[in-house]
């Protein structure tokens, strides 16, 4: 094991490469980030026995790694913001061939106006295609969640593909410690992989015809919803089992942080969980409330089970969006409350719409708006407004 | 092939997706003696539904149940072997 200094965009590159990825396919230009530059010396200077495809688009990227994950081979792509959106259509056609591919998104925020800070408008979009989604807090969980999400996706129980998150720049441009595991540990981890079926030359099969019955198709769906479900004990077990390898688990698809005594919590998803973690901290040394973090791990499939056992003994629980469907809501905030209320579970949760389009937020400012929220609740036993935008301090 | 999972795979066979030849409003239509055997209209036919049989003087045959009549292969013929004719 060696411990180096990496970007999260070079951790990704490094968790493809020891994941021994085959095809790379990639659209080069904005808003691509470093992570397939890097791919690409490590391919050039042979430390990486794969093929890279230049494209001419993020949606002929997607095809085209598709396409070398159909044909049997490990693949790999990776894109940020426009470019994921102009993936999205064969998003829905990888996850519904139930090909296991693995992709990066450094999140990134959409335009007009132009720009490179990170927000999760574009990975949130991605929700409902099939697709595991995944957000790190930081770069050393960028790395390991890249090669976990090979084996997670290549399951049987799940074939389905993933994406792996990095916020943008907070992350994706910026140099952390990153323990890069042994070659062999990871071989020793990641088994040959497998996929549902394989197209080889010479038996011809044919994917994606027009159904015979439509009520086939809806089963389709049905099965990819169903595969999420088991997906959950995989991602569970995957982690557990990196755990024993390398000393570091992740808690499956969440992590509660200071919870055992916790009256409220703090929901989040990626980097900024790094911040709320310094919040809930500084809230209860200077203030002694009594409030943990929880981190959502998967936004896909989502940790319906861990959401209410974690939520069973607080007063209330605030959620950070860093992204909005306007006219309704952050989409974290919708599902958390949605699978609430309807196991029952009924107490006060507030919204917390920030750092929107790359606005900078602090430990500070998380600290700030928690203590808004407890006093509210303390006061009223409910919160003012559910759905608040918060622009700083 | 994964039995467990509902997949969207099927067996390519002739017809998969129904006798597209009724789509035909137009037919092509073959005399073969003024064919010159250059199996351009072959190379063309965006439906491969023409084949080279050399089956007495014809060269080619086409296959109506699937031609779905576009009249490329008339257009392609150097020698207008092939006209194409209203349906019935
Ligand atoms: S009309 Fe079109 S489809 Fe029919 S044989 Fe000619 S080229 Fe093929
Ligand atoms: S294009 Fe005309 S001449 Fe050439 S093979 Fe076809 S029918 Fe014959």
């Amino acid at each position: 094991m060696a411990v180096r200094p990496l970007t999260g965009n070079y951790a990704v590159a490094w968790g493809a490469r020891l994941s021994r990825v085959k095809v790379v396919a990639a659209y080069p230009i904005t808003p691509q980030t470093t992570i397939v530059e890097k791919l690409a010396q490590f391919i050039e200077s042979g430390e990486m026995d794969a093929k890279m495809i230049r494209v001419e688009s993020e949606h002929s990227a997607l095809a085209a790694t598709f396409g070398a994950a159909a044909g049997g081979v490990r693949a790999f792509t990776a894109t940020s913001s426009h470019g994921l959106m102009y993936m999205h259509e064969m998003l829905w056609w990888t996850a519904g061939a139930r090909i296991p591919v693995v992709m990066a998104v450094a999140t990134r925020t959409m335009g007009p106006p132009w720009n490179i800070w990170t927000d999760h408008s574009d990975i949130m979009g991605q929700r409902d295609t099939g697709w595991l989604v995944m957000m790190a807090e930081h770069n050393q969980e960028v790395l390991d969640m890249t090669i976990q999400m090979f084996k997670i996706t290549e399951d049987p129980r799940v074939f389905l593909p993933g994406i792996v998150g990095l916020d943008a720049f907070i992350l994706s441009h910026t140099t952390e410690p990153v323990d890069i595991p042994e070659q062999e540990l990871v071989d020793s981890f990641l088994p040959p992989r497998r996929q549902p079926y394989v197209f080889k030359a010479g038996d011809p099969l044919i994917m994606g015809n027009i159904p015979s019955s439509l009520e086939e198709n809806m089963k389709m769906r049905w099965d990819i919803h169903r595969s999420m479900e088991e997906a959950k004990k995989v991602i569970q077990k995957v982690d557990a089992e990196w755990e024993r390898l390398t000393g570091r688990g992740y808690g499956g698809l969440t992590e509660c942080y200071r919870c055992s005594d916790a009256q409220y919590l703090v929901a989040g998803i990626g980097a900024w969980v790094g911040d709320m973690r310094e919040a809930v901290d500084y809230l209860r040394e200077e203030f002694g409330v009594k409030i943990g973090v929880l981190k959502v791990r998967f936004v896909r499939p989502f940790p319906r089970e861990d959401i209410l056992k974690w939520a069973s003994s607080v007063k209330a629980i605030a959620v950070f969006d860093r992204s909005v469907s306007p006219g309704s809501a952050g989409p974290l905030f919708l599902d958390i409350a949605a699978h609430l209320m309807a196991s029952g579970t009924m107490l006060p949760i507030k919204d917390l719409l920030a750092g929107l389009t790359g606005v900078d937020v602090t430990y500070e400012d998380i600290a700030n708006a928690l203590l808004r929220f407890v006093s509210e609740v303390e006061e009223m036993g409910t919160v003012k407004q559910p759905i608040e935008w918060y622009f700083g301090r | 092939m994964s039995e467990e999972h509902v997949l969207p795979l099927a067996r390519p066979q002739v017809g998969v997706s129904g006798k597209t030849g009724t789509w035909r409003v137009i037919r092509p239509e073959v005399d073969h003696s003024k064919c010159i055997k250059c199996a351009l209209c072959w190379l063309h036919c965006p439906e491969s539904t023409i084949d080279i049989v050399e089956e007495g003087e014809a060269y080619i045959k086409i296959d109506y149940d699937y031609c779905k009549g576009c009249g490329i292969c008339a257009d392609v013929c150097p020698t207008k072997a092939i006209r194409m004719v209203p349906e019935g």
